[in-house]
């Protein structure tokens, strides 16, 4: 049975713990200050040996990143943290930043150090009034305690509402005061990223691992995790469970070992279908209670770590409803620069719609799936990809289901039951 | 609207904050919001001349994030998550219950001006689903009742504060001046973090 | 010494060797894929390419299978976006069932929210998207569903309408007025499925471009007011033309449906216009046809009224009233080259005189002698500009007044940061778009700051013909550049001003460039035209000419196509004419007509064929688009008349004057000499007195752009431009009139407080509402009074 191993959480639970005394209480700013009298190609080094990779949703080596930003190029660079946490499913970066900004911020001195950059900006969603507080609150006690503004600064930035802005040449976009439309590759960011500088986009969660890792040691973080996926990460588990919640644990753990921890899928229901990664990552079912959640592991059962955002669904959840309103997201959220997935989005709703009512027929069904191979892999970014997950991966598992609504003439579910208050005041 | 050279003093601190003017028109559009309750034309014009745009490159920006209104909202903009995992779990029921409760359709503000109403997106929130979300505050674990109780407190004018976030709600106003990254002085209030947030750690004290 | 350094040119082009549906191509480094295609022959559909904008791989219809080095990209790529690279094969819709599966796919998605209107669209016949659904689409629809509907149409400007519904928002509108015409009024709104081309409800898509995003759009989302409805692309028939306009040159297309111009569209010349034009080329041709087009000849009768007369009786009445007087040929700078040829040997074998000027504006000696030595034969081109390193503006407002070379600058100012400066009263709209040190002078004091300036062998003077209007400018300039090695190229403003130089139009020059006062070069002429001699004073200029018209040392005139409103002394014009034998040679009805003895109606430029030379000097020839029976070019006129007079030009037909200009050979002899003159500086100015500036718009009360009212909507607003300082001493805000005044009138206009030198006031030259000529008699750097109305 894996053990669950806090350690961005470690703190958590204590009332100030977003508070900067809270954090230099459990020797906070100290590996900072480590890591500015390294050499910032140790550091570099030091992350790389970590095995940390990116927690945004691609999992790329995070000091292998690092590593691309040209040395001795004379020009600025740029750090720029990715906060802006839309994908369906995923909320883990907002209750870190809730908790404990600190971490993030002295993650980014180690960054900014390590690339040579004097300047980080966090991109935060808009839609968290309260995170940006802290956040904002924590940048002004890091410059007061001198942590920062002696050679490094940071700027937040608040996003105002666009999913897409999480992919990181449309943040980069949008930070630059544009719309939010993802850029073409290359140049890639580490070359010609903000302002056309060398630029590493990371996540928060990445970032945030990495005052720990200089702490700790790169052996030590490697000593967690899976061959390949090292170190602990943050888990997110909603939906149809007993008790949700953040569980931080070393990759590989699986989705039955944290339902065990946690109280399993809630009282007399049992598991229908979920995602590991967020809504972008196909669907999996209970053939894959016990795929490791590492990198690979997930991959390799056909779906992607993504974000570990486990969203639980219980058998009173009607798979098309799901799914339509997933995609209604993606449509909804399409930036509209590419063809594929701002008509393609427009479209498969139409289709899932009908289906959801009843109307259609089996062919529909192909129709669906072959628009998704129209989508898929021809979108200029991956959100055009990502919207076909849940169709493609729900008729793969569920498409008996599809035809139950079209036999049954409409939705054979209750959406009364699947509510969290059902029976109740619903 | 005519804007007070306090008013410019902010606008040009938030440009500074940034190594390129451009990058202020996010920021200077939530501050927009903040005096105007919604982008103005005014502003628009405002922002491009200050940050020597074409009007158009303005608008364009902001047409394109949902969190800009071209329209007032209400005092107090409340979003229902009805993305798919807070929509089955209730956000879809207790959408529909506001709708009726208050009598307006998606983007609709009531009469008296206190209340508007959006279905947004996931908001970062699942392991507190169904979520509502009050001028981006956040609150958790919603049902009908408890989201009619909210909007009336609103209609009252006495807003029930955020399960996580400041002692009391503030108005969109005074939320789009913190998101323009103007401090207001709250960050310390409320919780540091709601149960299912320190769940893991919880258990792991447990030995688990 | 290295021998490779000499020739720029030959500078090594890396090739790389691709292969595409397994034919080998060698394309130089950096070519993109989709055009390394193109040049096999294979043609990949796209939408949102275009070869002089940036790349975007939005609309995602030119994907492709790609394999680099036996390592396949997992999905099919762009076409448009990758650059061809070693070891690189391709496979398109031809070879790849994959990417032909992707183009199909896009395409449909493509059609999913476009309207079924083709019957009904302007593009019906010439759409990209259509000629490409026919080729890559599905035969039938699968899409059941709901389309996106908008209002339909918005008028964007008086000139441009968007059909929103059509878009397939490929941006190619909105990425050509960001990065070609850096006017960015138009720009994608919204997002998602709800995206769409607009522009800020306050401020229309009042570019001077505007037109190219209509001819880019490759549905029938843009379109113009003047065209739309008109035509169907297969009821027109197109010939290649040149841009009568301005002297940036323009490679053009002339569109007729019998008889009549129904529309223009810009040409493909990689080395001009590139494949743009500006909206008064593409829409300013109603003029031809305007009411007042005159259409058959007027003789001044023995009761003093202007009749209508035969050919005949007109031709010999213009003879007679010539032959045996002192006279001299006012030519205009609108004339075609061989036009201008046949006014310049008109004058010199029929009237025996150098008198003859192309110059019907403010003018001056130190200009003649510039032109005569510096301008005529001389070889600046737009690639010395796109190589330049730094590029000086003087008198001169590319935007205004030749935008084509407006829009290479501002190519190279984005593409490599350019360095422009520009020396003038007032920062211009254009000259801030190009990102350029504006260096204010008073109107006057433009000499003193050309003599500060350091350039090197690599750099442009770029000068307006409003140079002439500030004394020692013209020397400065030369100056300048024999000091620092820079190439000097002089802009007019007209299409054929250059092309009369060429032609010898002008007092001090014969054809080629060859000098009057110099004998060799009038006995080759004399023998070229089969003379015994010719005149060998030099002739007199513009002025020198009204003058003795009214001072009776010269008893007539023959004019062609000028407009005495373009010149400061306009009174005096008029009594000149009013008082000499006129002969006007004219499309339409003028000042001039009205005092004329003889009014012979010739040809406008769609309706003759000849050539223009550009700036550049480069010859761009034409046909006629339309064939009418005004096609009189009028060399063909002046040949009838000197005939009638017995001294025969013999220049019947425009291919004469071609083969007779191409026989001239090169005069290598020496050129004249340049004779400088001292800068006077700034007039002295005191209270409320303000020294006039100003210049002519692109779009304004030109004469060849009346009967189009949609583009006169987008004209810039008339206003009259004073300082910051100024202001604040007048008391005076935007928008609050001012009147600008002397002893001969007054104009008054809304204020425009900007960056201008403190002792000037800009007002436009010829827009609405001013006539700065006309109303002030007055030109750059008098003193006028400015008060607060
Ligand atoms: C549509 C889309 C949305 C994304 N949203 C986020 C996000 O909200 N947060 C994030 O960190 N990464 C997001 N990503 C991934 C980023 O593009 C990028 O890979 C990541 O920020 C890199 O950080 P990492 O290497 O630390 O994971 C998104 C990607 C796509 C295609
Ligand atoms: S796939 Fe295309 S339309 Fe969709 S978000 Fe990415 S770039 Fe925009
Ligand atoms: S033409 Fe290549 S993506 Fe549009």
């Amino acid at each position: 049975m894996t053990k669950l191993a806090p350690v961005l959480s470690a703190h958590w639970d204590e009332k100030d713990s977003f508070t900067i005394a809270a954090y230099t209480r459990h020797g906070g700013y100290k590996a900072s200050a480590k890591a500015l009298a390294m050499d910032p190609d140790a550091v570099i080094q030091l992350v790389k040996d970590s095995g940390l990779r990116g927690r945004g949703g691609a999992g790329f080596p995070t000091g292998m990143k690092w590593g691309f930003i040209p040395q001795g190029d004379e020009k600025d660079h740029y750090l720029v943290v990715n906060a802006d946490e839309s994908e369906p499913g995923t909320c883990k970066d907002t209750p870190l930043l809730m908790a404990n900004p600190h971490v993030l911020i002295e993650g980014c001195i180690i960054a900014c150090h390590a690339i040579r950059a004097k300047q980080a900006f966090i991109y935060i969603r808009g839609e968290v009034t309260h995170v940006v507080r802290r956040v904002n609150q924590a940048i002004e006690d890091a410059y007061k305690a001198g942590h920062l503004g002696k050679g490094i600064d940071i700027v937040l930035h608040v996003g105002a509402g666009a999913y897409i802005c999480g992919e990181e040449t449309a943040l980069l976009d949008s930070l630059e005061g544009f719309r939010g439309q993802p850029r073409l590759r290359p140049p890639f960011p580490a070359i010609a990223g903000l302002y056309a500088r060398p630029t590493v986009v990371n996540n928060v969660e990445s970032i945030a691992s990495v005052p720990a890792i200089i702490a700790n040691g790169a052996q030590w973080y490697q000593a967690m995790g899976t061959e390949k996926s090292k170190g602990t990460t943050l888990y997110s588990l909603s939906g149809h469970v007993t008790n949700p919640g953040q569980f931080e644990a070393p990759l590989g753990i699986t989705l039955r070992e944290i339902l065990e921890l946690s109280g399993g899928v809630r009282a007399g229901h049992k598991l229908k279908f979920w995602t590991p990664g967020g809504s972008s990552t196909p669907l999996f079912t209970d053939e894959h209670l016990d795929t490791p959640l590492d990198y690979e592991g997930v991959a390799a059962a056909g779906s992607m770590l993504g974000t570990k955002a486990l969203q639980i669904f219980d058998e009173t959840t009607c798979v098309v409803r799901a799914v339509l309103r997933w995609t209604e997201f993606y449509k909804h959220e399409s930036c509209g620069k590419c063809t594929p997935c701002r008509e393609g989005t427009w479209w498969l709703v139409q289709i899932l719609r009908d289906l959801e009512n009843g109307v259609g027929t089996e062919d529909d069904l192909a129709k669906l799936l072959d628009l998704c191979d129209n989508i898929m892999g021809r979108s200029f970014c991956a959100l055009g990809d990502g919207a076909t997950s849940p169709i493609t991966s729900s008729i793969q598992y569920f498409r008996d289901e599809y035809i139950a609504h079209l036999t049954n003439g409409g939705c054979p579910f209750d959406p009364v039951k699947s509510t969290l208050f059902s029976g109740a005041n619903a | 609207m005519a804007y007070t050279p306090d008013q410019l003093q902010v606008m040009d601190a938030i440009i500074k904050r940034y190594p390129r003017s451009r990058s202020a028109i996010m920021p200077l559009l939530h501050y927009e919001q903040s005096l105007a309750g919604y982008v103005t034309n005014e502003g628009i014009e405002l922002i491009a001349k200050l940050l020597t745009l074409e009007t158009a490159e303005v608008s364009a920006v902001a047409t394109f994030y949902t969190q800009y209104k071209r329209k007032p909202v209400g005092e107090y903009h409340v979003g229902v998550c009805t993305n798919t995992l807070c929509a089955v779990m209730g956000g879809d029921a207790i959408f529909a219950a506001l709708k009726e409760h208050l009598g307006v359709e998606n983007d609709g503000v009531t009469a008296d001006g206190k209340v508007s109403l959006e279905h947004i997106e996931c908001n970062a929130a699942c392991d507190y689903a169904p979520v509502v979300m009050a001028n981006w505050e956040f609150y958790d674990n919603q049902d009908v009742s408890s989201a009619k109780e909210l909007v009336d407190s609103m209609r009252k004018g006495t807003p029930k504060a955020p399960t996580r976030g400041p002692n009391s709600l503030v108005t969109w106003k005074e939320a789009s001046a913190v998101l323009a990254g103007i401090n207001d002085g709250k960050a310390n209030e409320g919780l540091q973090a709601g149960e299912p947030t320190l769940l893991g750690l919880k258990l792991s004290r447990e030995g688990k | 010494m290295t021998t490779t350094q000499e020739n720029p040119t030959a500078q090594e082009v890396e090739l790389i060797t691709v292969v595409i549906d397994g034919f080998e191509v060698s394309v130089p480094k950096g070519t993109l894929v989709i055009r390394a295609a193109e040049k096999l022959g294979i043609q990949i559909p796209r939408f949102c390419d275009h070869p002089l904008l940036d790349p975007v791989g939005a609309c995602r219809q030119c994907l492709v299978d790609i394999e680099i080095n036996g390592r396949a990209f997992p999905k099919p790529q762009a076409s448009c976006t990758i650059p061809v690279e070693p070891n690189m094969i391709v496979k398109t819709q031809l070879t790849s069932a994959v990417a032909e599966k992707a183009q199909r796919g896009v395409m449909e998605l493509l059609l999913v929210n476009h309207p079924l209107d083709c019957p009904v669209c302007d593009k019906g016949g010439e759409c990209p998207l259509q000629n490409q659904a026919m080729s890559t689409g599905n035969g039938e629809t699968r899409f059941e569903g709901v389309k996106r509907t908008f209002e339909k149409p918005i008028a964007i400007s008086s000139q441009v309408l968007l059909d929103r519904e059509r878009c397939v928002l490929c941006a190619r509108c909105t990425r050509f007025s960001e990065q070609i015409a850096n006017d960015p009024f138009i720009t994608l709104n919204e997002r998602g499925a709800l995206q769409q081309v607009g522009i800020y409800e306050n401020q229309p898509f009042e570019s001077y471009f505007s037109g190219n995003t209509v001819q880019i759009c490759p549905v029938g989302a843009l379109t113009g007011a003047a065209y739309r409805f008109r035509a169907r692309p297969f009821d027109l028939v197109s010939t290649p033309s040149a841009c009568e306009h301005c002297a940036s040159g323009c490679d053009m297309r002339t569109d007729v449906r019998r008889g009549k111009t129904l529309r223009r569209l810009a040409g493909d010349d990689a080395a001009v216009n590139e494949e743009w034009n500006c909206d008064k080329g593409r829409w300013a041709f109603k003029y031809v046809t305007a009411v007042d087009r005159l259409t058959t000849p007027l003789v001044r009768g023995a009761d003093g009224v202007l009749a209508t007369a035969s050919w005949p009786e007109a031709l010999a009445a213009a003879a007679s009233g010539l032959k045996g007087k002192r006279a001299a040929v006012l030519v205009g700078g609108r004339a075609t080259s061989e036009d201008a040829y046949g006014y310049s040997k008109f004058a010199r074998i029929a009237l025996g005189t150098n008198d003859i000027d192309f110059r019907a504006r403010v003018t001056t000696d130190e200009e003649r002698d510039f032109l005569a030595a510096k301008v005529v034969g001389s070889t600046t081109t737009y690639r010395d500009i796109d190589v330049a390193d730094h590029v000086v503006l003087v008198g001169f407002e590319p935007e205004e007044e030749s935008p084509i070379v407006f829009l290479r600058i501002n190519k190279q100012v984005r593409k490599r940061a350019l360095k422009v400066s520009a020396v003038a009263t007032k920062l211009s709209i254009g000259v801030d778009k190009l990102k350029a040190e504006f260096i204010r002078v008073a109107p006057g004091a433009e000499g003193s700051a050309v003599a500060a300036l350091s350039l090197t062998a690599k750099s442009v003077i770029l000068v307006g013909e409003r140079a002439s209007e500030s004394t020692g400018l013209l020397s400065a300039v030369v100056q300048l550049g024999d000091k620092s090695g820079a190439k000097i190229a002089w802009i007019p403003r007209r299409a054929g001003e250059r092309g009369a130089i060429e032609a010898g139009a002008l007092g001090a020059l014969l054809p080629g460039g060859r000098p009057v006062a110099d004998a060799a070069a009038r006995v080759d002429i004399s023998t070229l035209w089969g003379v015994s001699s010719l005149p060998a004073n030099p002739g007199r200029t513009t002025s020198e000419i009204i003058s003795s018209l009214n001072n009776g040392e010269l008893d007539a005139v023959v004019v062609g196509g000028i407009d005495p409103l373009d010149m400061a002394n306009s009174a005096e014009v008029l009594a000149a004419l009013k008082k000499s034998f006129v002969v006007s040679l004219e499309i339409a009805t003028s000042a001039v007509t009205e005092l004329a003895d003889v009014v012979l109606p010739v040809a406008a430029i769609t309706e003759k064929s000849g050539s223009f030379l550009n700036w550049e000097g480069r010859p761009r020839a034409f046909d006629s688009a339309v064939s009418d029976s005004l096609n009189r070019s009028d060399l063909r006129i002046l040949s009838a008349i000197a005939d009638q007079m017995g001294e025969s030009i013999m220049l019947g037909t425009v291919t004469q004057a071609v083969r007779e200009i191409a026989s001239l050979g090169k005069w290598d002899g020496a050129r004249a000499k340049f004779a400088p003159v001292a800068a006077t500086g700034a007039q002295k100015i005191s209270g409320n007195e303000f020294l006039l500036t100003s210049w002519r718009r692109l779009l304004d009360l030109g004469t060849m752009q009346k009967g189009e009212a949609n583009l006169a909507g987008t004209a810039r607003k008339s206003v009259a431009v004073i300082s910051p300082k100024r202001a604040e001493t007048l008391g005076v805000k935007d928008g609050d009139i001012l009147r600008v005044s002397n002893k001969h009138g007054a104009i008054s206009l809304p204020a425009l407080v900007e960056d201008i030198h403190d002792d000037a006031v800009w007002v436009p030259r010829n827009s609405f509402g001013t006539q700065t000529l006309i109303s002030l008699n007055a030109v750059h750097g008098d003193v006028v009074t400015v008060v607060k109305a």
